[in-house]
């Protein structure tokens, strides 16, 4: 009788983090700063006037205001970059169930580079269109890759086998990566720019090629949250509860490697970005991945947009690609991360 | 009587582990004269014997003389010492430490050396010497923070790896930052510099790294005999009558030292000091200190790799390049090797 009453005031009420209100508030504020930030600053500062004026003043025809519309498809890309990376780390933990998951950590985005740069060497590819699905070929490879080696012998995929497999994948395929490139000084000269184009390179033809894989990555996220709840629990558990943990595992895995082999394959490798949105999530709202991975997104988008304002203003007059920023910011957390674990489970 | 008979069994296996070794350990020294040789014969021209024998001598041979005193000698001298030294250096941290993944490539000292260097090629524009010390205070401090970051309540190797991994991000994202903030000019040699590589060496560069390799070597193989002792353990090595912190001190203020003189002379050449321990260990055997044909495998690895760049292929790959295509695979394989084993 009891237990029929606890059972129903369960799903009554489902569970919701205390403090997510506050969270998302001021998630969404930061939000707004972001993009007011990242409109208004850079190797020349934008004053009031001109950020409004560009804006929402069309006719308006001044430098400033320019400099403002330049900004906008950058700041955009950013956001959907930033919440693509996000969403990636967030579903690449949960479905190996790792706290020390993210697409640069496990070699995800050295695979994507390697593709995208075979691409233009051997078959002379040079559109975003045509990187993109080598990207995410790379990316999809080496992940299978990584995890393959990482999860050998005892104890499964621990932490530690995971980053040393994805170590060492990553040094192997920049060293190739290298080794292709060198002789070749046209590809070089595309690489680079490729590479250091980072968010900067971002217009809204990029975006409009980016959104498709946005969505689905996202969608698929969301959807499979409920269950991948369900797998933090064990494999056995997850199966007694009725899932289907293999499906499960390929279509979370694939949506990782979609989202972060897009936002690859147009704003070049950056790392961490997934690392530290999600530990700083996890941190302020618990375990549930219902909510871990849309408030990733949109901390993905704030640490992303925040690093590229950083780089800009470091590197000002030119700028400092914004995976040089997010690796200096998020490394940090990998060190807390294993400072902080129980020597036992790495 | 099966007490003797037991003893003379090992002490039968004591001589043959040591003729083993003693027979590598020359192998290796006769490959890699061999190697040195061919560095100073092979170029654009090949000279013969005689004529690099009677330039060396110091005798001046119309356009040899040029080409071998300048150009190979210099690069076939940093090459020899430079794999010594991250050859000696990568063992000693890999037998300390108990796990050939805890190298100075892997945890970030080699990183750490390099960002140092490159903040003062590019940032301050520093002769030699200011560059050489730099690299050897970079190195040192990375170990420092390395070591006081992964105290900790148990030491674990495992933490130990993931925060070098950690740290050499962050070192890697400061060389990204010097070379943006660098002059233009700087970056090309900054860059050429940072794959590893032995091209344009000169003779000028080269004495602090050969003062180096000749102090720290003797220290570190008389040290290393107490290596052997630690390998058996913290607590065995202390009730062996080890001091374990002062030797551990010692080796490790050697081999930083060599790993970041060399590291500023000819670049980080990947993986050489990751390689050579394991390899030097496969060719010796148990039982024999694998300290100095460490040294050697790096020697010949650096030498080899200098000539297969230069030669085997259209384009004049640098040392780095060729060390890393070879020591990445190697690398993962002995990662799927230790996985199976269950040794992480």
């Amino acid at each position: 009788m009891s237990n029929v009453t606890i059972l129903k005031n369960k799903q009554n009420k489902p569970y919701v983090p205390s403090n997510l209100t506050i969270v998302l508030i001021f998630s969404l504020l930061m939000l707004g700063l972001c993009v007011i930030g990242s409109l208004a600053l850079g190797s020349r500062v934008v004053t009031m006037d001109g950020l409004i004026d560009g804006l929402f003043h069309q006719q308006v025809q001044s430098y400033e205001a320019d400099v403002v519309r330049k900004r906008i498809s950058r700041t955009v890309f950013s956001l959907l970059c930033g919440a693509a990376l996000g969403v990636a780390g967030a579903l690449m933990q949960a479905v190996t169930r790792n706290p020390i998951a993210d697409p640069s950590i496990l070699g995800v985005n050295m695979g994507a580079s390697l593709f995208v740069v075979c691409g233009m060497a051997f078959w002379h590819i040079t559109t975003a269109g045509q990187y993109i699905w080598l990207a995410l070929a790379g990316a999809a490879v080496t992940a299978v890759f990584v995890f393959g080696i990482g999860s050998m012998g005892r104890g499964g995929a621990t932490p530690i086998k995971l980053v040393l497999a994805g170590a060492a994948t990553s040094a192997a395929l920049s060293s190739l990566v290298t080794a292709i490139m060198i002789p070749r000084s046209t590809v070089m000269d595309q690489f680079r720019f490729w590479q250091v184009g980072s968010v900067g390179s971002g217009t809204w033809s990029s975006i409009s090629l980016f959104l498709p894989f946005l969505i689905i990555g996202i969608l698929i996220a969301v959807l499979s949250a409920p269950a991948l709840n369900a797998l933090a629990l064990g494999d056995e558990a997850a199966n007694g509860l009725g899932v289907r943990t293999g499906t499960l595992r390929f279509a979370a895995a694939m949506a990782g490697v979609l989202l972060c082999g897009a936002a690859t394959a147009l704003a070049g490798p950056i790392g961490f970005v997934g690392l530290l949105s999600t530990h700083v999530i996890r941190l302020l709202l618990g375990p549930d991945v219902r909510y871990i991975i849309p408030l990733s997104a949109i901390a993905g988008a704030i640490i992303l947009t925040v690093s590229d304002i950083t780089g800009r203003l470091i590197g000002s007059p030119g700028e400092l690609e914004v995976g040089v920023v997010t690796a200096f910011i998020g490394a940090p957390i990998l060190i807390i991360l294993a400072m902080k674990s129980k020597v036992r489970s790495l | 009587m099966n007490n003797t008979s037991s003893l003379e069994m090992i002490s039968t296996g004591r001589r043959q582990r040591r003729l083993r070794g003693m027979a590598v350990t020359s192998l290796l020294a006769l490959l890699a004269c061999v190697l040195s040789v061919s560095m100073l014969l092979l170029g654009n021209t090949i000279y013969s014997i005689s004529d690099v024998i009677r330039v060396l001598f110091g005798e001046q041979v119309q356009g040899v003389s040029f080409a071998v005193n300048t150009i190979r000698l210099p690069r076939m001298l940093a090459g020899l010492l430079a794999g010594f030294a991250f050859g000696i250096g990568g063992c000693v941290f890999q037998t300390m430490l108990r796990n050939p993944l805890a190298n100075p490539n892997v945890i970030g000292i080699t990183s750490g050396s390099s960002a140092g260097a490159v903040f003062c090629i590019i940032i301050l524009q520093a002769d030699r010497m200011v560059i050489s010390v730099a690299s050897v205070v970079a190195g040192l401090a990375t170990v420092i923070v390395i070591y006081l970051l992964s105290r900790g309540k148990v030491f674990s190797i495992g933490r130990l790896i993931l925060i070098g991994i950690g740290l050499q991000a962050m070192l890697d994202a400061f060389i990204s930052y010097f070379l943006l903030v660098g002059a233009q000019q700087d970056i090309p040699a900054a860059l050429r510099w940072l794959t590893g590589s032995l091209n344009g060496t000169q003779m000028h560069e080269l004495p602090p790294l050969i003062f180096t390799v000749l102090f720290f070597t003797p220290i570190v193989i008389l040290l290393g005999k107490q290596l052997s002792i630690l390998e058996l353990g913290e607590q065995s090595a202390i009730s062996l009558g080890v001091n374990t912190d002062k030797t551990r001190l010692g080796l490790i203020l050697g081999s930083v030292c060599m790993i970041a003189i060399a590291t500023a002379t000819t670049g980080p050449i990947a993986f050489v000091a990751f390689l050579s321990g394991p390899i030097a260990k496969r060719l010796v055997g148990a039982g024999f200190l694998s300290l100095v044909p460490a040294g050697l495998v790096g020697v010949n690895l650096v030498l080899a790799a200098d000539l297969l760049g230069q030669f085997a292929f259209d384009y004049r790959y640098p040392a780095g390049i060729i060390t890393a295509i070879i020591g990445a695979p190697y690398l993962i394989f002995l990662l799927i090797h230790m996985n199976r084993k269950g040794d992480l």
